[in-house]
């Protein structure tokens, strides 16, 4: 019997596991929490910090943007770019873009007859922009813009509340033209947006590109050209379009433009990777112990098997068997658990309570946890890879004993 | 009743199984030692952000025209701002007490234009209720008030091309709704770090300010520092009594800035949510442990309950082991802890990614904790409770355990 099936060393490991239930249900328990607690609190902060990166790209950035080197240090009229030519065109409609819009961005000052505000005059193409940034989709009064030509000003609701004024009503918008001069024009409010966020509905009023462009005497000039790929975790393909580019045109992805939310991105996968292991290490006591206390009662049986002709590498297999079971059963009971708890959550939970802090943090009062594969995997890998090593020990330990000694213990 | 053979025959069941006994305290002082440095860390965080937050702008108390909280509009004053302040500071000697008026305008220097928003503040005063005036790095801070002199920060002096002696015209609305203009000079350029102060930061004098927005003598808020920000009571019921109500409300801090109290919160639950996971993890070692010692011995108390002892004075004896097991992992773990904490009470905690995400909450790039018996205790001593009261369940197993049968257990 030098050579055992597996077969027959799965099934005695199995056996093994239940002979003395509670304590494998105990330990059961723990992995099964420990587990759901990686899976579910990696979900949370997933869906946090999508929801961060989604609102912030939705208000502007774009998942990539050209602009002229020096606009983002020096926003002005001046740090224009000639507008997109014949070969960047080419490029941007390839298949690796969704959208890209040409956009005329300045700092304004909107006076009404009873308040002044500053803040940032946004030149668009209503057709470009659709799905590309948040502005359509959140009207809440009036109409928005029809036309790259259309003249009519689209403002927030805070920045209406602010300024006392009305839908329908004129206000004058002061900015600066290329040789800068103080241009005034007066808008009229045609349509009011409201975002999750207060302070982009004070940052932003937008109307047609081409007003902007006559307004400030720029002709065709644009600030920036703002370009959505199909996912905002992977925008190297769009960095590609740096190729085409002139000197005087500068392509930064979004987590560059918000190096705040670059950061916390990365942040957030270093802290998924503590967090699993903490929880992990948390657990292994438990596991060595459960193991230990295994081998213990069963040193007299070990002794026994190797009298017989069992080898030590056997029984430790056996040990490494047992302990893999025991993690794949919880893992599977933690795996469910989470998925589940996750799709009784899918509607979002409500943070209202918090509203304030989550504005500050430029997050939506709803959060929508996202599960992501990679997390599941990663937590999975984790736990039986470190859990076999941590199981080493105590089978390394059973595999060692001596025949007849262990045969004499009490 | 517990008497010294009880203690001493408790603590000798603990190192029966020696192994088993550290595995389980080994548990409890892992998750000691990481409660122990985050909670301190936490504290001693929470603690940085209110300071910096409300010393760096709000203060702790304000007393505002009644309304000009939700809507900040220019003619919501309060009159003789200045006057108001120099009685509130007379009557309340130990606070710090400015008067501020708040204004958008649009501030253009020779070839650059800037929407900003304006603040008219009492130079002798104001250092003492915010931290901006202490970050201007070239040049000096507002001396004297009526000189026409202005005080930037440093994006926008980038921004505006300008620099220290330089001219801004200031153009806006005044209070009456009258066009408002003004010239300044430059004296001073702040560098605060964030991008989001320096490229929006313009501060000229309060009498200036009154004179280019026609406030007559009006100004929009008057501003107090107290001696402790969580008492502020008394101070709130002193100003109340001073100010001619009806006209003027105050506002303390967590009205003025609700994001503040209810990110800490949010944070708070986020963060007990982990500790929970923890607590419960080891919670789940010491029922394991603790079951598999009082099932090893089930012969051995059904002979000494034949013999007269009590079920529940065993049952107690099981509680005092788990409270010398949870007692050793609270010291071993309050013991490493606390060196872990002074470690970095010394030389502060940093990593790759903070500084970035810290600015964002007004806190400096290297974290401190605090170390306070509470921020010290409060954990471990969670993680006890949580240990004693998961060997109730072994030691009610005890209760219903019957002499006879518990001898023939095998």
């Amino acid at each position: 019997m030098t050579r055992m099936p597996v077969t027959i060393l799965f099934r005695l490991a199995w056996r093994n596991l239940w002979r003395n239930y509670r304590r494998t249900l105990i330990m059961l328990g723990a992995i099964t929490v420990g587990v759901w607690a990686m899976i579910f609190m990696t979900a949370l902060m997933r869906g946090m910090v999508d929801d961060m990166v989604k609102t912030a790209v939705r208000s502007l950035p774009g998942h990539v943007q050209i602009h002229h080197p020096r606009f983002r240090d020096d926003p002005s009229i001046a740090n224009s770019l000639p507008p997109p030519g014949e070969v960047l065109v080419d490029a941007l409609s390839s298949d690796q873009v969704v959208g890209w819009a040409a956009r005329v961005r300045v700092p304004a000052v909107v006076t009404s007859e009873r308040d002044t505000r500053g803040t940032t005059l946004v030149g668009i193409d209503p057709e470009a922009e659709s799905g590309l940034s948040f502005i359509a989709d959140d009207m809440i009064e009036g109409r928005f813009l029809q036309s790259f030509e259309d003249d009519g000003l689209v403002v927030g609701r805070k920045m209406l509340d602010n300024l006392e004024t009305k839908l329908g009503r004129r206000v004058v918008v002061m900015s600066q033209d290329a040789e800068n001069e103080i241009i005034d024009r007066g808008f009229r409010v045609v349509g009011v947006f409201e975002s999750k966020l207060e302070t982009t509905e004070e940052r932003f009023i937008f109307t047609g590109r081409k007003t902007v462009q006559s307004m400030l005497n720029m002709n065709e000039d644009v600030s920036e050209i703002a370009v959505v790929g199909s996912s905002y975790r992977d925008v190297s393909n769009l960095l590609r379009l740096q190729q085409v580019l002139g000197p005087e045109q500068e392509l930064l992805p979004w987590y560059e433009l918000d190096i705040y939310l670059g950061s916390m991105l990365t942040m957030m996968d270093g802290f998924v990777l503590i967090w699993i292991i903490v929880i992990f290490l948390a657990l292994s006591f438990g596991l060595v112990n459960t193991l230990v206390m295994a081998v213990f009662e069963r040193v007299r049986e070990i002794g026994l098997m190797q009298a017989l002709g069992m080898r030590p590498a056997m029984i430790l297999l056996q040990i490494l068997l047992e302990t893999l079971l025991l993690l794949l059963v919880g893992l599977a009971a933690g795996n469910l658990l989470a998925i589940l708890t996750l799709a009784a959550l899918s509607d979002g939970i409500d943070l209202s309570i918090v509203s304030e802090a989550m504005q500050m943090m430029g997050v939506a009062n709803v959060l929508y946890p996202s599960l992501q594969i990679g997390d599941i995997v990663l937590a999975d890998v984790i736990v039986i890879v470190l859990g076999l090593i941590a199981g080493l020990f105590p089978a390394w330990r059973a595999a060692r004993y001596q025949p007849v000694q262990a045969l004499t213990t009490v | 009743m517990i008497t010294n053979v009880t203690l001493s025959l408790a603590w000798r069941n603990l190192w029966r199984h020696p192994r088993r006994t550290w595995l389980t305290v080994g548990a409890m002082v892992f998750s000691n030692i990481l409660l122990v440095f985050l909670i301190s860390l936490q504290f001693g965080m929470y603690r940085v952000m209110y300071e910096n937050s409300l010393r760096l702008f709000t203060g702790h108390l304000q007393v505002q025209a009644v309304g000009y909280i939700d809507e900040p509009r220019m003619r919501l004053t309060i009159p003789d701002a200045a006057g108001l302040a120099a009685r509130l500071r007379d009557a309340m000697p130990g606070n710090d007490v400015a008067a501020r008026g708040l204004a958008f305008a649009l501030a253009s220097s020779a070839d650059r234009s800037y929407g900003v928003q304006i603040v008219g503040v009492q130079p002798e005063h104001e250092p003492r209720v915010s931290s901006l005036p202490g970050l201007v790095k070239r040049g000096r801070f507002l001396d004297n008030a009526g000189m026409q002199e202005a005080v930037i920060g440093s994006v926008l002096a980038r921004n505006l091309r300008v620099d220290l002696g330089h001219e801004l015209t200031l153009f806006g609305t005044g209070r009456d709704g009258s066009f408002a203009a003004g010239i300044v000079h430059i004296v001073g350029i702040l560098d605060s770090g964030s991008a989001e102060i320096d490229r929006s930061f313009v501060q000229i004098s309060l009498a200036d300010f009154q004179d280019i927005f026609a406030m007559q003598g009006h100004g929009h808020s008057v501003v107090l520092m107290t001696s402790d920000l969580f008492n502020l009571k008394a101070a709130t019921a002193k100003v109340e009594a001073i100010i001619e109500s009806g006209e003027s409300v105050v506002h303390d801090w967590n009205a003025l800035l609700p994001g503040l109290k209810q990110s800490v919160q949010a944070d708070m639950v986020s963060a007990w949510f982990m500790y929970a996971v923890l607590i419960v993890l080891v919670a789940f070692s010491v029922l394991n442990t603790q079951l598999m010692s009082v099932l090893d011995r089930t012969r051995e108390f059904g002979v000494v309950m034949a013999l007269g002892l009590s079920p529940a004075r065993l049952g107690r004896l099981v509680l005092l082991e788990t409270a010398m097991m949870a007692g050793l992992g609270l010291l071993l773990g309050v013991a490493v802890g606390s060196g872990v904490v002074l470690y970095f009470y010394h030389y502060g905690l940093t990593f790759p990614g903070l500084e970035a995400m810290t600015a964002q909450f007004n806190l400096p790039g290297r974290l401190y904790p605090s170390a306070s018996f509470a921020s010290l205790m409060l954990g471990p001593t969670v993680v006890f409770l949580a240990c004693l009261a998961a060997a109730i369940y072994p030691a009610a197993k005890l209760l219903r355990m019957e002499p006879v049968a518990a001898m023939r257990a095998v």
